[in-house]
């Protein structure tokens, strides 16, 4: 398919990855952000292609994986509410909360359905008139946008019954929390793509300055991820530290104008507790006090109790790219994508899945 | 959960305060919003998230990525890349 089997080139990828073994003259440790890139790394074995001098630590990367405990148990309590449609995306399902996860919730009664889009979720409402629709809005920068469209559509066209949880985190209080941290090894960061596809990359230049590291933002295929690796290693190797986009195809540095005239008319910045990092400062959207019909916190009052995190679980390190998925005691045994302890063993996109499907295979991609 | 797929606008239609377009993946087609890329028309590639457009394709760039690779390719097809000086 156009745009994705060309960044999937045998022969380029070949080419890049031994331009990357010729350049390396020493040890560098590189982090990724987001966890779709995660995935591809592992997915296509790139570690394997690379010289062992170049270490990939995987990051906070997917939403789905620092939603709080807390967040979880206010879902499911708004989704056990009777008259109410809980509509969210289908990574939230098996997260799991204090005590149970979205799916057994479904299984005890509750009335959750899986939707694709959040437009679907309105959707969903305009069909019901008579039921409240709940729409869980969890995502990065990349997701809020299309968040945002629903409860501004459903503002307009006066959808009464249309609500969202909302529970947007940003990337870059969560980087500035990792890089600024005593002992950070990270020498090197890939930005998400998506994310600047929306937001541009100046904070990024920003961040590049302030930590003094090279930033490269890259897209999410095989090509991509090595191209960014190879700029990144170049400025290492060269004592540089600045902000490089590989994503040009979809990224620029002022970001989409219309996405964010748009979130920012639903949403504002405020302090978001991540799970496995802690409570970071204005690292969260909420929605604004216009939108109060179209706040589900607002609208339905649901009393949780603040929680702590299950202790074998490493998770708060393995987000922090403090450790490996593997390090983890219960990596593989009690905790497995079936059966996950902590929330990065949900996602396609957790460091801990990732490695769970592609460690044991080895990789499967097709290069 | 930040997967953005590629795919090629085949029509758009306007509903008056929203446009949507037919979006080809592969064999599949979608419904998809291009509220967010308003410069986006039948043709053009757009990356797809949760049923919205975030941005349309930029060809030239993305051709210039394998320029890149290429000439790399090529030096190294020539024994050229990171020969020992002298
Ligand atoms: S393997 Fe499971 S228990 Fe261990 S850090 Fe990952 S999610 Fe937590």
């Amino acid at each position: 398919m156009k745009h994705l089997d060309e960044y999937r080139d045998a022969r380029l990828v070949r080419i890049t990855a031994g331009e990357i073994r010729g350049l390396v003259t020493r040890p560098w440790v590189l982090m990724e952000v987001c966890g779709g890139q995660t995935h591809t790394i592992m997915r296509y074995g790139l570690p394997d292609l690379l010289p062992p001098e170049v270490e990939f630590v995987h990051g906070p990367g997917c939403p789905v994986c620092v939603t709080a405990l807390e967040t979880m148990d206010r879902a499911m309590a708004m989704a056990a509410r009777p008259g109410v449609i809980f509509a969210c995306y289908g990574d939230m399902m098996r997260v799991p909360g204090s005590r149970l996860d979205l799916f057994r919730v479904k299984a005890a009664g509750g009335d959750i359905r899986i939707v694709y889009s959040p437009m679907d979720a309105l959707k969903l409402a305009r069909d019901n008139p008579h039921r409240e629709v709940v729409f869980f809005g969890v995502g990065f920068e990349t997701t809020a946008p299309a968040n945002a469209m629903a409860a501004h559509a459903a503002r307009r066209d006066g959808v009464g019954n249309f609500s969202m949880l909302a529970s947007h985190v940003l990337v870059p209080p969560a980087v500035r929390a990792i890089l600024g941290a005593e002992g950070n090894r990270v020498q090197g960061l890939i930005a998400p793509g998506h994310v600047c596809t929306v937001m541009g990359y100046r904070e990024y230049e920003e961040l590049s300055a302030e930590y003094g590291i090279p930033i490269v933002v890259a897209g999410f295929e095989p090509l991509d991820l090595l191209a960014a690796t190879l700029m990144l290693a170049r400025q290492l190797e060269q004592g540089q530290a600045r902000l490089e986009n590989q994503y040009s195809r979809s990224v620029t540095r002022d970001g989409n104008a219309a996405a964010r005239r748009l979130m920012d008319e639903v949403f504002e910045t405020a302090d978001r507790k991540w799970r496995g990092i802690g409570r970071l400062p204005l690292s969260g959207l909420r929605m604004r006090g216009s939108y109060d019909e179209q706040n589900a916190e607002v609208r339905f009052e649901t009393a949780v109790e603040a929680v702590e995190e299950p202790s074998e679980c490493i998770s708060a390190m393995v987000l922090r790219g403090r450790a490996k998925p593997t390090d983890c005691p219960a990596f593989g045994g009690r905790c497995t994508p079936r059966n996950p302890m902590g929330a990065p063993m949900v996602s396609t996109e957790g460091a801990c899945a990732a490695y769970y499907h592609f460690r044991r295979t080895e990789s499967e991609g097709e290069l | 959960m930040c997967l953005a797929i590629p795919g090629k606008i085949l029509d758009t239609e306007d509903a008056g305060f929203s446009r949507t377009a037919r979006v080809q993946f592969g064999g599949v087609v979608r419904t998809v919003f291009l509220d967010l890329v308003p410069e986006a028309g039948v043709g053009d590639y757009v990356l797809v998230h949760v049923g919205c457009a975030i941005s349309r394709i930029d060809e030239e760039e993305a051709l210039k990525t394998f320029e890149l690779l290429e000439q790399i390719g090529a030096l190294e097809e020539e024994g050229l890349s990171h020969e020992a000086p002298g």
